[in-house]
């Protein structure tokens, strides 16, 4: 497992308020209703102090227009579950990283129809190849990128030239 | 933070916000215009990264400024004598051409100018250089490709992207300008000696404009004004747009 994902599950293990990171877990990202906002390694922390619960979360790319469901969702959440006073903060650093995906996560995106960034080889400059990302309907290598942005910021649009579907492809940042 | 730095740093903050909501403005009018589809939508997300990066700029502005504003105040309830945007940022899109070439030097610009305001002193700033850092790679590759492809690719793409590269290039001379603000906080360790970028934007410019068959013009003009509120006649047009909602319908939630 890398790094950055052991420290976030030892973190989230270690935690006074584990039940609480549990909790979290129902919260999906809106654009990618299959990852939580933890599988996603949107959710940086969760602190519990006197009544006031603080939920941390930080944005995949600046402009992500998910932020504000999300701080809406988790305090909805937080409320029905008796505790009125909740908070969420948005973190700006350290920058989000793919590499905060949980391994779960990863796999849940792959079967959701999307690639995750390690289904490609990375370029020289660290980003999306022009082909080659494993196609996540029938595995084949034989895909193309079409486009360097796709639905949403953090995707690119690939086709596989086997099976013909076009595909998402989370890229690596 | 002496009163001085912070009066300082905020009037920076907002310029960094201004570039941001301004250009990624104009990019967004492309959306449902792009040549297709794919393009449309890459041009929705670039336009997004910076209006996000203007909503982090704002946000910031908005803690300094503690005088009841928040980051819409900035956005919306300013007027164009009272943005700093630099000028290149407020120009019309233009055909397809003109907006990539833009783009490609603003790039450039935030490729270069981005790992310097990573190592500022003033945290917030550096931390908003950090997450932005990783979106400009993508952009760049995106305009680059481009402008090596419309300049050389057919005639009339040529024709209209060297245009481009002509129209444009006295605006670019006010993105390296350094006045009172910038050096204070340059000497402070917080903002971008941009001044000091200049040379390097010009030779990677250089590299790709050459790679793509188009030609370097030869600096005879050079347009100012942005930092200091004497803007073209586009961003007033331009503002009345982004702002006429808000302005109408003040508090308005949905």
């Amino acid at each position: 497992m890398p790094e950055e994902q052991y420290q976030r599950l030892q973190q989230r293990n270690v935690a006074d308020v584990k039940a609480l990171w549990d909790l979290l877990d129902v919260i999906k990202d809106p654009e990618i209703p299959a990852l939580s906002i933890w599988d996603l390694g949107i959710l940086r922390d969760v602190q519990y102090s006197g009544e006031q619960v603080t939920v941390t979360i930080t944005p995949t790319y600046s402009g992500c227009p998910a932020m504000d469901n999300i701080t809406t969702d988790v305090i909805q959440l937080l409320n029905d579950n008796g505790y009125q006073d909740a908070r969420v903060k948005l973190s700006l650093s350290p920058a989000w990283s793919s590499e905060w995906m949980s391994a779960e996560g990863r796999k849940k995106l792959r079967d959701y129809g999307i690639a995750p960034p390690e289904d490609a080889g990375l370029d020289e400059d660290g980003l999306t190849p022009e082909a080659h990302a494993a196609c996540p309907h029938c595995s084949s290598r034989n895909t193309r990128r079409i486009s360097e942005f796709g639905s949403t910021a953090c995707k690119a649009l690939f086709q596989c030239d086997d099976c013909g579907e076009p595909f998402d492809y989370f890229k690596k940042i | 933070m002496s009163d001085q730095i912070k009066q300082a740093t905020l009037e920076y903050t907002t310029r960094l916000g201004d570039d941001s909501v301004v250009l990624g403005h104009r990019i967004s009018e492309w959306v449902s215009y792009g040549p297709f589809l794919e393009e449309d939508i890459a041009y929705g997300n670039v336009s997004l990264d910076y209006i996000g990066r203007a909503r982090m700029f704002y946000t910031y502005a908005a803690e300094l400024a503690d005088d009841g504003r928040d980051e819409d105040d900035f956005a919306y309830m300013r007027n164009d004598r009272e943005y700093r945007n630099l000028l290149l940022m407020e120009l019309p899109k233009g055909d397809f051409a003109y907006s990539q070439v833009r783009q490609l030097f603003a790039d450039v610009y935030y490729t270069l100018m981005l790992p310097e305001l990573l190592q500022s002193k003033d945290e917030t700033l550096s931390a908003i250089a950090a997450k932005a850092i990783k979106e400009t790679k993508y952009h760049l590759r995106r305009s680059r490709d481009w402008v090596l492809r419309l300049g050389d690719g057919t005639e009339e793409s040529h024709q209209r992207a060297q245009k481009a590269v002509d129209q444009l290039w006295g605006y670019t001379h006010e993105m390296f300008d350094m006045d009172e603000t910038e050096q204070l906080l340059a000497d402070a360790g917080i903002g971008v000696d941009v001044a000091g970028l200049r040379d390097r934007w010009l030779q990677m410019v250089t590299d790709i404009l050459m790679q793509a068959t188009l030609e370097v013009p030869e600096e005879s003009w050079a347009v100012r004004g942005g930092r200091t509120g004497y803007h073209t006649e586009n961003l007033g047009h331009m503002l009345t747009e982004m702002q006429i909602v808000h302005r109408s319908h003040p508090g308005c939630k949905w």
